[in-house]
C-alpha cells in the first residue's frame, strides 16, 4: 500500500482555521466551539498515533472488507467507447463507501470518552453506518432523518433499528436532508458533553471537512494503487460530497487526470428542481461553513429536488468549492432521467445494481467520453467511484421503469 | 445601555409585517426596555420549535430585509433600542456593509449572531466600526476562559450569555450554569451582560436579574401570539412582558 497512511496524510488545506481559501470555516454556535477543538485535538493526535492506526486498519480489513476492488467493466466499457473501471465501494460492509468515515469517527468517540452518537441521514446510507458502527461500539445511537426520506427509504429505517439506534423523523422545514442535519445541531448544542456528532459527509464546520476527506481518502488512494499507471479521468457523484473527495484527493497532485464531481440535476439544472449546488448555487453559509448553496436572493435556503435522497441536499462540501473556483475539479449535472438510464445499463451489461446516487456518477463519466476522446485522440480510461449499492432503491427503480403493475 | 433590563425577541413579519410591529409597539408600551427582532431564516439551527414556528409563518408570509428594517424602523421610533437578530448567511447574501448601513439608517442599534464567532468576523467587525453599531456575540457555558475573554473582548452594547446547553425555548427549570458564566464572564469584561434562553415567568427573570445586566425572553413571548389570534394574543403579550418587566426591574433598587 502507500508509503504514507490515507488517513494519516498532511494536507495543505484546510488552513489551521479550517478554510479551504475563502470557504469552510467554522460558523456555528459559541457553544460547539469546544467540542470541535476538541474533535481537532482527538483527530490530529490519532493521525500521529500507531495504535490508532493499527485499529482502524484493522477494523477496515476484517470488518469492512477493505480494500475495495477496482473493476475494469467490460460490457460497459464496450458500449461506452472507453475503458471503465469501477471502484466498488458498494462491496464494502453496509453496501457503501461510509462505512470508512463513521468507522473512524466511532474510535474518535471513543477516545474522547463520548458514549453518545447523533448523525443525520438522507437516503438512509450513512445513519445505517452510523448505526452499525454505534453497534459495534456499543455506543448509544440517534439518528435523524427527515420524514419525507424515512417514506422513500423504509427499509434503511428498519435496518437502523435492527442495529439497535433510534429514528428520529424530521418534521421540520422540507423534511429532508437539510432540516435532519439542523435538528442535528440543535440536538449536539444541547448535549455536546456526551454526544459525538458524527457527519456523514465532507461539509459541516471545521474540522468535519477536512476529518470526513481523510477518512474517505482511501477510496482514491488504493485506486491509485490499484491502477495500472493513471486514469485519464475519475467520476463520482457529488451530495454533499464525502465520496467524491476521498475519491479525487489522492489525484489532486497528478495534473493529467481530470477530476469530475457529478450533482443531482433532477428534472435539469436550469429548472427550479434540482441539487446541483456548484453548477447552480453561489457562495454563502449553511450548516456551520461557506461554500456554494442553493439560495434565494436574500440567503434562504432553497429546497433541493433530486430523485436520490443521498443527493438531494442544497449544500456542498467546501474543499469542493475550493477545488471548482481553482478549477482543478470540473462538477457538471446529471438529470434524474439520465441517471435512472445509468441504473439500468449497469444493471444490464454488469449484473451490478448501483445505488441511484452511484448511477450518477456512471451517466456523467458515460457523458464525457466524447470528449474526453477528443482530447486524447484515443478512448480514455476512467475511474468511477461506485459509492454504493442500489438494494435500497429497487423501488424507487421499480416504480421509476412501471414494473410494478399494482400501485 | 442596559441595567436589570428586559430584552424581548419577537421575529419580524410575525403572524404578518403589521401585526409583528404591532406586537413589538405593544412590548414597548408594557415596558421592554430593548427590542431583539429576530430576521426569519430557513435554517435556524439555535431555535427551538416555538420560534422555528413562528420563523415558517412569517417565511411563508413572505418576509423580506426591506420588511425587517422597517419594523426595526417603527421599534426605533419609539425610543426602545432595536436589535436585530440573524444567521450570518442573511448579512453576507445582503452584503455586510450594506446590512450595516441600512440597519444604522433605519435607526437600529446592532445586531446579535448566533452563528457568527469573532475569528469569521472580520467584515461585520469594520462595517459595525463604521456605522457605529452594536455587535453582540453569543458565549455558553462549554466557553473556555480564554474564549469569554476573546468574545467579549469584540462586542460592543452587551455580551450575550447563553443560560443552558440547547436551543431557545422555555424551560421548566432555572439554569444553574447561567450563575457561574456571569461570575467568569465579569472577570473578563464591563460590558453588561445579558442572560437567555429558557425564561419565561417573572420569578425566572427577577432570579436572572440578580445576577444579570439583561434578562433576555423570546420564546414565551413569542408563543403568547402563537397560541392566540390577535387582540387576545396581545393583550397576553402585554400581561406577560408586564410581569417580566416588573420582577426584572425590581432587581434595581436591591
Amino acid at each position: 500500500m502507500t508509503a504514507v497512511h490515507p488517513f494519516a496524510f498532511e494536507a495543505p488545506l484546510p488552513d489551521s482555521s479550517g478554510h479551504f481559501g475563502r470557504y469552510g470555516g467554522r460558523f456555528v454556535p459559541e457553544a460547539l466551539i469546544a467540542a470541535l477543538d476538541e474533535l481537532t485535538v482527538a483527530y490530529h493526535a490519532a493521525k500521529k498515533d500507531p495504535d490508532f492506526l493499527a485499529e482502524y486498519d484493522r477494523l477496515l480489513r476484517d470488518y469492512a472488507g477493505r480494500p475495495s476492488r477496482l473493476y475494469h467493466a467490460r460490457r460497459l466499457s464496450e458500449q461506452a467507447g472507453a475503458e471503465i473501471w469501477l471502484k466498488r465501494e458498494d462491496l464494502n460492509h453496509t453496501g457503501a463507501h461510509k462505512i470508512c468515515n463513521v468507522l473512524g469517527q466511532a474510535l474518535l468517540t471513543r477516545r474522547m470518552g463520548k458514549k453518545r452518537v447523533i448523525a443525520e441521514t438522507g437516503a438512509g446510507q450513512h445513519g445505517v453506518a452510523t448505526a452499525t458502527a454505534a453497534a459495534l461500539f456499543g455506543l448509544e445511537c440517534v439518528i435523524y432523518m427527515g420524514e419525507v426520506d424515512t417514506e422513500r427509504q423504509a427499509l434503511n429505517v428498519a435496518r437502523m433499528e435492527l442495529l439497535g439506534a433510534k429514528v428520529v423523523p424530521v418534521t421540520t422545514g422540507s423534511r429532508t436532508l437539510k432540516d435532519a442535519l439542523n435538528e442535528a445541531f440543535r440536538d449536539w448544542v444541547a448535549n455536546v458533553d456526551s454526544t459525538h456528532y458524527v457527519i456523514g459527509t465532507a461539509a459541516g464546520p471545521h474540522p468535519f471537512p477536512a476529518l470526513v476527506r481523510d477518512l474517505a481518502r482511501v477510496i482514491g488512494a488504493e485506486t491509485r494503487e490499484q491502477f495500472d499507471g493513471l486514469p485519464d479521468a475519475v467520476a463520482a457523484c457529488v451530495g454533499g460530497g464525502s465520496n467524491a473527495i476521498g475519491m479525487f484527493h489522492a489525484f489532486v497532485p497528478d495534473p493529467t487526470v481530470r477530476l469530475f464531481g457529478f450533482e443531482a440535476g433532477g428534472d435539469g439544472a436550469d429548472t427550479p428542481r434540482h441539487a446541483a449546488t456548484l453548477t447552480g448555487g453561489r457562495p454563502g453559509v449553511l450548516h456551520g461553513a461557506r461554500s456554494y448553496l442553493l439560495q434565494d436572493a436574500e440567503g434562504q435556503t432553497i429546497e433541493s429536488h433530486s430523485i436520490s435522497a443521498g443527493l438531494d441536499y442544497p449544500g456542498v462540501g467546501p474543499e469542493h468549492a475550493w477545488l471548482r473556483d481553482t478549477g482543478r475539479a470540473e462538477y457538471r449535472p446529471v438529470t434524474d432521467t439520465a441517471a435512472m438510464e445509468a441504473f439500468k445499463l449497469l444493471c444490464a451489461t454488469e449484473g451490478i445494481i448501483p445505488a441511484i446516487e452511484s448511477s450518477h456518477a456512471v451517466a456523467g463519466a458515460l457523458s464525457i467520453v466524447p470528449e474526453l476522446t477528443a482530447a486524447l485522440g484515443r478512448p480514455p480510461r476512467i475511474a468511477v467511484c461506485l459509492s454504493g449499492r442500489g438494494d435500497k432503491d429497487v423501488s424507487t427503480a421499480a416504480h421509476w421503469f412501471g414494473l410494478l403493475h399494482d400501485q | 445601555m442596559i441595567n436589570k433590563s428586559l430584552i424581548g425577541y419577537l421575529p419580524a413579519g410575525f403572524p404578518t409585517v403589521d401585526r409583528g410591529i404591532s406586537a413589538m409597539l405593544a412590548m414597548a408600551d408594557a415596558g421592554v426596555d430593548l427590542i431583539e427582532i429576530g430576521f426569519p431564516y430557513s435554517d435556524p439551527v439555535m431555535d427551538g420549535p416555538v420560534i422555528q414556528r413562528a420563523s415558517d409563518i412569517a417565511l411563508a408570509g413572505g418576509v423580506r430585509a426591506a420588511d425587517v428594517f422597517r419594523t426595526v424602523e417603527a421599534v426605533a421610533a419609539t425610543g426602545t433600542p432595536a436589535v436585530v437578530m440573524l444567521y450570518w448567511n442573511l448579512v453576507e447574501q445582503y452584503g455586510v456593509d450594506a446590512f450595516a448601513r441600512d440597519l444604522a439608517s433605519a435607526g437600529g442599534s446592532g445586531l446579535i449572531t448566533p452563528d457568527l464567532i469573532p475569528e469569521e468576523a472580520g467584515e461585520w467587525l469594520a462595517a459595525s466600526d463604521r456605522y457605529n453599531l452594536n455587535r453582540i456575540f453569543l458565549v455558553a457555558p462549554s466557553s473556555t476562559g480564554e474564549r469569554l475573554a476573546w468574545t467579549a473582548q469584540h462586542c460592543r452594547g452587551f455580551v450575550y450569555a447563553t443560560a443552558v446547553m440547547g436551543v431557545t425555548g422555555a424551560r421548566a427549570e432555572s439554569s444553574t450554569s447561567a450563575p457561574t458564566l456571569v461570575e467568569r464572564l465579569r472577570k473578563v469584561t464591563d460590558l453588561p451582560i445579558g442572560v437567555g434562553l429558557g425564561v419565561s415567568t417573572g420569578e425566572q427573570a427577577a432570579e436572572v436579574a440578580s445576577y444579570a445586566d439583561g434578562v433576555i425572553v423570546g420564546s414565551a413571548l413569542v408563543r403568547c401570539l402563537l397560541d392566540a389570534d390577535q387582540p387576545a394574543g396581545e393583550a397576553a403579550l402585554r400581561a406577560l412582558v408586564t410581569e417580566l418587566a416588573t420582577a426584572t426591574h425590581s432587581a434595581r433598587e436591591s
